[in-house]
């Protein structure tokens, strides 16, 4: 490493670094899988920085857009349905294999890593210094639809082959005509029957709530379309209606003495 | 791309060089205008929303009731924090958080207006900006998907689990269409930052219409309808809104991802929703109005482009743009969830696939027969716009013609236009009594037990007992002891 770490880089560096790590740790050690798969955005996000840092703009915005912001999405989706309290077992079913895969793994982990430090180790860093932003993006470009056209346009086929090979695995055929969809029962409805909506509810009174209560036209008497199936419809017995000074009296009327306001008396109706 | 039309106009290399207190004075500046947009938004569309419903609307908290949102804001901070018992509580207190900050940083690349001076120093009124601008506030949006699918998990309640895998793949079909209308700008612009999108929109294109010389629109909402179009309908359901507004459909899910969230949190998810409405509007009209610039009968002034005032120019765009949020709000019902999807994966997505193709074609014809943009616009673009549009019109017709055929036999006198006894919503079998009611139980209505027996009400009068009952009327407070005359 011959070119040292600019500050504000090496900032960035020790602060996501260890949050990169935790990340990482935290998703293999979390119980439950949605906090795993939290664990790992958190390691993507830091990674998708780290490119931004290095002068490879384009690189983290598409790794966070794309990893983070629509793969982990769906992998959450998956998470969410199989249910809050679906915890990993903790029962080991191979004896010792939870030592043996410890022991494995690190194993594995200092052999790539010693392979690559070895491989690294008198490399001149040179980083991209000019080259990164506007002129990084077109670079990518120009070498996505050069040199790499062939490689880029097979992943893409490859990946809508196996979306639309998913997606016609999951089709579920049905004879044409055997199920009238949405739209034709809608239509059937509109053009048919009288009253393509649904029947007027039951009235709802101060004084009578249940669905035998019918309910009222403008005109104060009930409409039979609102009479409940198979009740007897019942009268509900009404507050009188006042319609006027005539009936309604004056409010300040009453006050002070113990008769009724003249509306309250009940014999209205 | 014209990149010296003004020397004002701040390129890349403007950024990045800003004294730190400049800096500071951005960001808070940023952090304000996004707060006083949510309070003016909710105002402006409760205002506007009981305009066209021919209601008053909020008029009673400040001037003309222009006060309403901070007092609710102040109220709903002062709420009671309820934590639910099954929730998943790191997870369930940080959604608010993830949904907030994006939204907050996508803001940071939107251009507000050029080089102006500060206590006497040059800088771009912006906070920053990137080669990659646009990307950024696509990567703050797909953040901000989190807030909402986690918050909806963390509840531990169904609702709000039935709001979060909708927003999931909601938000993340509708943000596949928002990607792919930008990106007909960015072949146009040539670059990807957002600063720079404003500048490739600063002069207009010269056209030259059989030997008539005049000066066409540079807006990129001109150049590309289609686009444009299609970034509006996707931003809506990307943000959330009415018609799209699906994950907290308040007639199916009770308040969707958000449910459960009370107090301060519930006042993050709301701030979240409402700045990231003023961000998509922001970008709306960077990318596809001009950005700050003025439009045209203005630009005619030689200083409407210089100074403060761009900053005006700048949101009038964005209002007018939330005022169509608020206009769509209140004219359009709801869509059903597969329509949604469907309406997303099977037109917008395609048809904006098609267009990148018209649109690439349309720049390599453009560079190979050294035609200028304006031209190719005029003599490509229009010709293919009227294409579009027909073609949408005959499907439209294709579509409903089993429909308008059906409404013609029916008002001719066919009134079974379907078949003669149609079969309307039959009630569900296993459940269907053996019902000997009225026939218009027939009808394809759901039918409740026959033998029900409605107990008679006790408040209903001519059961109540016949002596004297106490009637409290509630009126002027006199609670009076009466005769019942009518039993």
């Amino acid at each position: 490493m011959t070119e040292t770490l600019s500050g504000g880089e090496t900032v960035v560096f020790w602060v996501l670094g260890p949050i990169a790590l935790a990340g990482a740790l935290g998703m293999v050690f979390s119980r439950n899988a949605v906090h795993s798969a939290l664990w790992l955005v958190n390691t993507m996000l830091a990674l998708g920085v780290f490119y931004v840092v290095q002068s490879a703009p384009f690189l983290g915005a598409a790794q966070i857009i794309v990893y983070t912001g629509a793969i982990m999405i769906l992998f959450l989706f998956v998470l969410m349905l199989v249910g809050r309290d679906s915890s990993d077992s903790v029962v080991e079913t191979l004896r010792g294999q939870r030592v043996a895969a410890a022991v494995l793994g690190l194993g594995f982990a200092a052999l790539v890593g010693a392979g690559i430090a070895r491989a690294t180790q008198d490399l001149v860093v040179s980083g991209l210094g000019d080259d990164g932003g506007n002129a990084n993006v077109t670079a990518i470009a120009e070498l996505l639809y050069t040199r790499y056209l062939l490689a880029f346009e097979a992943t893409g086929a490859l990946l809508i082959v196996a979306a639309v090979g998913a997606l016609v695995y999951t089709q579920i055929e049905r004879a044409p005509g055997s199920r009238r969809g949405q739209k034709e029962l809608a239509r059937a409805r509109f053009l048919t029957t009288d009253r393509p909506q649904t029947l007027p509810g039951p009235g709802v009174y101060a004084r009578a709530n249940s669905v035998a209560a019918p309910a009222l036209l403008p005109d104060g008497t009930t409409t039979e379309e609102s009479f409940a199936t198979g009740i007897e419809p019942q009268e509900v017995d009404q507050m009188p209606r006042p319609t006027g000074r005539e009936q309604l009296g004056s409010p300040d009327g009453a006050l002070g003495t113990l008769d009724p306001a003249p509306s309250d008396r009940g014999d209205g109706r | 791309m014209n990149l010296l039309a003004s020397p004002d106009q701040p390129t890349l290399e403007d950024f990045g060089h800003d004294v730190w207190w400049i800096v500071l004075i951005k960001i808070v500046g940023v952090f304000v205008v996004l707060v006083l947009m949510t309070l003016f938004a909710i105002v402006f569309e409760r205002k506007v929303v009981a305009r066209m419903q021919q209601r008053v609307g909020p008029n009673r908290v400040g001037p003309r009731g222009y006060l309403q949102s901070l007092a609710d804001g102040l109220k709903l901070a002062f709420k009671e924090d309820i934590m639910p018992a099954l929730a998943d509580k790191p997870v369930y207190f940080l959604a608010p958080v993830i949904a907030t900050i994006p939204a907050f940083l996508a803001f940071s690349v939107i251009p507000l207006g050029p080089t102006v001076s500060i206590f006497g120093e040059r800088t771009p009124l912006q906070l920053t900006d990137a080669p990659i601008g646009v990307l950024v506030v696509l990567a703050c949006s797909a953040m901000g998907i989190y807030g909402i699918v986690l918050g909806g998990w963390a509840s531990g309640s169904t609702y709000p689990l039935l709001g979060s895998m909708r927003s999931a793949a909601q938000m993340i079909s509708y943000e596949i269409a928002m990607g792919l209308s930008i990106v007909a700008v960015f072949l146009y612009a040539g670059t990807m930052s957002t600063s720079e999108i404003v500048a490739a929109q600063a002069d207009g294109n010269q056209v030259s219409f059989f030997g008539w010389e005049f000066t066409g629109p540079s807006w990129f909402a001109v150049l590309l309808p289609v686009s444009f179009v299609i970034y509006a309908i996707a931003v809506v359901g990307e943000t959330n809104r009415a018609p799209f507004d699906l994950p907290e459909a308040e007639s199916e899910l009770v308040g969707g991802f958000h449910t459960e969230y009370s107090s301060l949190k519930f006042a993050l998810f709301f701030l979240a929703e409402y700045i990231n409405m003023v961000t998509v509007s922001a970008l709306a009209a960077t990318l596809f109005l001009g950005g700050w610039r003025a439009p045209w009968p203005l630009s005619i002034w030689d200083g409407a482009n210089t100074g403060w005032w761009p900053l005006l120019w700048f949101f009038l765009k964005v209002v007018a743009a939330l005022f169509v949020f608020i206009w769509l709000r209140g004219t359009l019902p709801r869509l059903r969830y597969d329509q949604f999807m469907r309406f997303g994966w099977k037109v917008l997505v395609p048809t904006a696939l098609v267009w990148i193709l018209v649109v690439a074609t349309m720049r390599t014809v453009s560079r190979e027969a050294d035609l200028s943009t304006g031209q190719v616009a005029l003599f490509v673009g229009v010709p293919v716009a009227l294409v579009v549009l027909a073609g949408l019109l005959v499907a439209s017709r294709a579509a409903n013609r089993d429909t308008r055929l059906m409404a013609e036999q029916a008002s001719a006198g066919a009134v079974h236009a379907v078949d003669p006894e149609p079969e309307v919503l039959p009630p569900a079998g296993a459940r269907r009594r053996p019902t000997g009611g009225p026939s218009r139980a027939e009808g394809g209505f759901p039918v409740p037990p026959m033998d029900l027996k409605v107990p008679p009400s006790p408040r209903l009068r001519h059961t109540a007992p016949a002596d004297g009952a106490v009637v409290s009327t509630g009126r002027r407070g006199t609670a009076t002891v009466e005769e019942d005359g009518d039993v």
